[in-house]
């Protein structure tokens, strides 16, 4: 256990999560809060008022200069010549068979200025990929910032009236997906992101990465949102949160071996764009052929039992044909739910399946997703 | 955390409790933490024969499923019908909230677990606190 923490790495707030008796894991290489007061809690927090988590394992790579754009409308797949500055959107980058290398968000911070966020675990693997590919593009300076940043995210409906305490910044001006720079908890020029991956409202702001000042916002956050109940919140509900929203995890419904048009993310790979980015070929061949031939679906277990990540998909008849990338009773929905590749056949909605739970075959039906979604905020 | 000195402990962190030739079965309050909130526990059925040391059941949190181990050999002749409707009084009572009874086949069997302080010391080696 010993020589094992040693190598786990740690976010600035490690020591914080311990003081606070947090359960720790090994996440992708990184010693993190999987849990805080209890996972049902801490999702029921979010869902209902607001809660706080620690996200510095994310990576955060900056492209500059006059290339930039360029490097990265080569590097992903949606079309970053679309956004203002100031604003954010999902995008991906793909292996040439249209498999993803990572799941990214880019922000626009200028004219040739980009921070594209990634994932923990794929860091090195990302940041290796983006130099190969984009790395002797012309004009374009590329810096790996993962470090310097501590990220956290505020998430729930009471996420605003939390962080609006510690701000002059007005949030309400700032939309979803798009971002501002303002003065939070006394520090200056703090990236004030509308963004999240929860399916609830919310925001992500990157403060300094040493300790002092994460410890010292961390505490302040918390204390702004004692009023709404906030609860600090662990890789556990991140997870639940973010399944019942049916937002992809990488290593999961997204990786190595599936490719955007399977994964139901066609949507923001943006053909058209005019820019040949890596990947784009095969996602035209596959459309051009008919299409994936297996899909992602959402299955609702309608007979007791829960499908977990890893577990077969069968036909009613038993045959095998398919598996579950992520499954979990959903704390709010009080469903059991998971999310799972399927052939297309069987990947229409209301379709019955059976998922292979320790050698029993359990009924399912194909629903469609998200399992939850936000009521939209009325004025 | 807790552990009766009247109860005996596996190392797959079940507990157990002998009246006679009836034993008792749960799982430990380290097992519940360590699960997180429960959400479904699997039970035999009455009358169904476990044998010590094999699986007879699963007890599922959310984010983690984890087999049931007996703690000796017999007779199922009880279950916890609560834990259907409410297996988070587990996670509010692990001690205090049974699984099921047997009718115990060996009572020697029992001399093979662990006392309530060896439970804890193998606990402790075993997370490394």
């Amino acid at each position: 256990m010993a020589e094992m923490t040693a190598t786990l790495r740690k976010t600035a707030l490690n020591a914080t999560h311990r003081a606070h008796k947090a359960k720790m894991v090994d996440f992708g290489g990184w010693d993190m809060p999987v849990e805080y007061s209890g996972l049902v809690a801490e999702h029921m927090a979010v869902r209902t008022g607001v809660g706080l988590f620690d996200v510095s394992h994310m990576g955060d790579i900056q492209f500059r200069g006059p290339g930039s754009l360029a490097a990265v409308q080569r590097l992903c797949m949606n079309d970053a010549s679309k956004l203002a500055v100031g604003q954010a959107h999902y995008s991906a980058m793909l292996y040439p068979d249209g498999s993803f290398v990572d799941d990214v968000v880019v922000h626009k911070l200028s004219e040739n200025d980009y921070l594209i966020v990634i994932n923990a675990g794929t860091r090195e693997k990302d940041v290796q990929w983006v130099r190969k590919t984009v790395g002797h593009m012309p004009s374009i300076h590329i810096s790996d910032y993962s470090d310097m940043y501590t990220q956290l995210a505020i998430q729930g409906p009471k996420a605003q009236a939390t962080l609006q305490k510690l701000t002059d910044t007005d949030l309400n001006g700032i939309k979803n997906y798009w971002f501002r720079w303002g003065k939070v908890c006394d520090l200056y020029n703090v990236m004030i992101a509308r963004t999240g991956y929860t399916g609830e409202d919310g925001f992500e702001i990157y403060i300094p990465s040493d300790e002092t000042t994460s410890g010292r916002v961390w505490g302040e956050v918390l204390a702004a949102g004692a009023e709404f109940g906030i609860l600090p919140c662990g890789l556990g509900a991140r997870n639940t949160l973010r399944l019942e929203a049916a937002m992809a995890l990488y290593g999961h419904e997204i990786s190595e071996t599936t490719n955007v048009l399977e994964a139901g993310l066609g949507r923001y790979a943006k053909l058209d764009k005019g820019v040949e980015f890596v990947g784009r070929e095969a996602l035209v061949a596959i459309e051009a052929a008919g299409g994936p031939k297996r899909k992602l679906v959402g299955l609702e277990m309608i007979e007791r039992g829960i499908g977990r990540d890893g577990y077969p998909v069968c036909a009613l008849s038993g045959e095998k044909i398919g598996v579950i990338t992520s499954g979990s009773p959903a704390p709010f929905l009080k469903k059991n739910i998971a999310l799972a590749y399927v052939p297309v056949q069987y990947a229409g909605v209301d379709e019955l399946v059976a998922v292979e739970i320790r050698g029993q075959l359990v009924k399912a039906r194909v629903v469609a997703t998200p399992f939850y979604k936000r009521a939209k905020k009325t004025a | 955390m807790a552990y009766p000195a009247n109860y005996k402990y596996t190392k797959q962190h079940e507990w157990i409790s002998v009246e006679g030739t009836t034993g008792t079965v749960g799982i430990t309050d380290y097992a519940q933490s360590s699960l997180g909130d429960i959400v479904f526990v699997e039970l035999p059925k009455l009358g169904d024969v476990l044998d010590a040391g094999k699986i007879f059941g699963s007890v599922e949190s959310v984010k983690a499923v984890s087999d049931l181990y007996s703690p000796a050999s017999g007779t199922v002749t009880a279950i916890n019908e609560e834990l259907k409707d409410a297996p988070e009084r587990v996670n509010a009572d692990a001690n205090a909230t049974w699984m099921l009874k047997l009718e115990l086949k060996d009572a020697t069997e029992l001399d093979a677990l662990l006392s309530a302080a060896d439970y804890e010391t193998f606990v402790s080696e075993e997370t490394g606190h």
